[in-house]
């Protein structure tokens, strides 16, 4: 069994957030990239399964769409454990045409398992998951928290409102992972950081598809008001506050 | 042309999240200049149906079918793409929850129409159609434009106030039939906890954090909760430690809410807590540290320590319901 993972590369999570180009772009100035959180926990989930001899899982690959500059985070991946690359070399201009080249990846190379995390944190988007099934006609199985092989045969985890189902599903099928999928990431070693240098890493070209959307301009959320501070001894005027003025108990 | 929304129910009622869609779908139609048409998938009754009238949709379509009792992400995408085409719907409005993540980007790609995923406000423009959308977590906003012919729209949740309308509405049983060989996702087992309220859905969240010092104090916050008719939730480092399960984590990489209030109990809200809970409409703090960040996002704050503020907390809601 063959998994691929799904990887875009992110502003650490700590970013303070400044905009450039009269407010059209991210000021990258300065920016820690890192592999999307969601997807750190797949690539971490996808690698226990290949630890496992039981699960029949041989390789682990990742695939990321973007320019040169995010081979440090690609590498970053090899050095966690993925056992090779795919980058489709092309600036993404939206969540369509990413989706759109990880589907020609995953047919010419024949993957069984795809994950992808349920968002990127700077687009937050949350469609690029089941954008690659559909392009690709398969099943996808989304919030899911668990990944088993049991017998050969996947056993799934997905939250739905008010609890948990177990499912199984067919391979080829993208999984779309959240919360609870690996405890916490797994983190390169220096053994592992030797290896990535010679890990290959695969350049494909983009094929041509249109992009759906733009975005043409950010701002800043709106300042909230400043707060209101009740005594630690008095909190029946906090109550009081909540219930009265924000009426919302 | 109509604006099709695809509403959801549990266990044959509306969620309160479906009204929000109505009326936003509302809102849209208004703009167009043209009228709302819901989809609901699944056993509903007429009068409960009917509700969806009293926010604006003209058309309501339902579609029972046993085939779609569980939700199958490529099934349900292409039941509703064939009712859009067949209203010719233009802008399709879904909710932005789990159930909406799976189906929006299947409906994208079967449609060639672009999503503008968590919107929160009308559409900014209509030429070209510009959507208002949360990015960077909630650090920043995009104006987002979608070039496509048709265009999806996933709505924040509670980002929407509910507007009721004269009930003009019709109803009309469609029989979809569904391609079986889709049916590939097997569900084997439900773990369903009736009667807890729904962290995505409540009102009112009680979270607990580090400041909580320990797994055993929590029976004070989840009586402030009930009380409240509350739902739980906690920090990353409390369901890092197993003091709470993972399924109670609100933040960036946890459940991102957006209830009418949010209690953070010894929460110090760095940026990854505060990218799940920026969206609720008030934050009421409670930490030690007069320094914290998460009197930053707050309205109401109390500086203390929570094991002693909760009691006190718990008395005075008490006190309130005599």
């Amino acid at each position: 069994m063959k998994i691929l993972v799904c990887i875009s590369n992110v502003p650490d999570t700590t970013t303070k957030i400044r905009f450039a180009g009269g407010n059209t772009s991210i000021d990258t100035t300065g920016v820690q990239w890192v592999i999307n959180p969601w997807d750190e926990l797949s690539l971490t989930r996808a690698l226990e399964l290949k630890d496992d001899a039981a699960t029949g899982v041989k390789s682990v690959t990742v695939v990321h769409v973007g320019p040169a500059t995010a081979e440090p985070t690609i590498r970053k991946a090899l050095a966690i454990g993925a056992d090779d690359a795919v980058r489709v070399n092309a600036e993404s201009p939206d969540a369509y045409f990413v989706a759109a080249q990880i589907a020609e990846v995953v047919k010419k190379e024949q993957f069984d398992i795809i994950i992808c995390g349920i968002e990127s944190s700077d687009y937050n988007g949350s469609v690029v998951g089941g954008m690659v099934s559909e392009f690709l006609g398969i099943p996808s199985v989304s919030a899911v928290s668990g990944i088993k092989i049991e017998n050969g045969q996947p056993v799934l985890t997905r939250e739905i409102d008010g609890g948990k189902e177990v499912v199984t599903v067919p391979v080829p099928f993208v999984a779309i992972v959240q919360k609870g999928i690996a405890k916490e990431p797994r983190i390169a070693a220096m053994r592992g950081i030797m290896m990535a240098r010679t890990k290959p890493v695969k350049l494909i070209e983009p094929v041509p598809v249109d992009s759906l959307t733009q975005i043409i301009e950010f701002e800043k959320p709106a300042p909230r008001a400043a707060c209101k501070y009740i005594d630690a001894d008095n909190p029946a005027q906090l109550i009081d506050l909540l219930q009265n003025e924000a009426k919302v108990i | 042309m109509s604006v099709l929304v695809y509403t959801e129910n549990w266990e044959g009622k509306f969620k309160k999240l479906s009204f929000e869609l109505i009326s936003y779908a509302t809102g849209i139609a208004r703009m167009l200049d043209t009228t709302v048409t819901a989809v609901s998938i699944g056993k509903v009754e007429e009068s409960e149906l009917k509700k969806l009238g009293n926010y604006g949709a003209n058309k309501i379509i339902s579609i029972n079918n046993d085939q779609l009792a569980a939700l199958d992400n490529q099934v349900y995408a292409s039941v509703i793409s064939e009712v859009s085409v067949k209203e010719g719907s233009k802008v399709i409005v879904i909710a932005n929850n789990n159930s909406g993540k799976a189906i929006a980007p299947r409906l994208s790609v079967r449609l060639k129409a672009g999503v503008g995923s968590g919107v929160s406000k009308l559409p900014l423009n209509l030429n070209p159609f510009t959507v208002y959308k949360r990015t960077y977590s909630g650090n920043a906003f995009a104006h987002l434009v979608i070039k496509s012919d048709v265009k999806i729209l996933t709505l924040a949740q509670n980002s929407f106030d509910i507007a009721e309308t004269e009930n003009k509405a019709t109803i009309e049983n469609v029989n979809v039939p569904v391609d079986g060989s889709m049916l590939r996702t097997v569900v084997k087992d439900v773990q369903k906890q009736s009667g807890k309220i729904v962290l995505t859905d409540a009102d009112i969240v009680v979270s607990g954090g580090r400041g909580m010092k320990s797994p055993d104090n929590w029976p004070s916050l989840v009586e402030l909760a009930t009380l409240l008719g509350a739902a739980t939730a906690c920090s990353r480092p409390v369901s890092d430690e197993g003091w709470r399960p993972h399924e109670e984590h609100t933040g960036q990489t946890g459940k991102i809410i957006a209830p009418n209030l949010y209690i953070a109990v010894g929460i110090s809200g760095a940026t990854q807590h505060l990218a799940g809970i920026s969206s609720s409409k008030y934050i009421v703090a409670i930490n030690t540290d007069k320094d914290a960040p998460i009197f930053e996002a707050a309205q109401y704050g109390i500086i203390g320590d929570a094991m002693k503020v909760l009691p006190k907390l718990v008395e005075a809601v008490k006190e309130r319901k005599k």
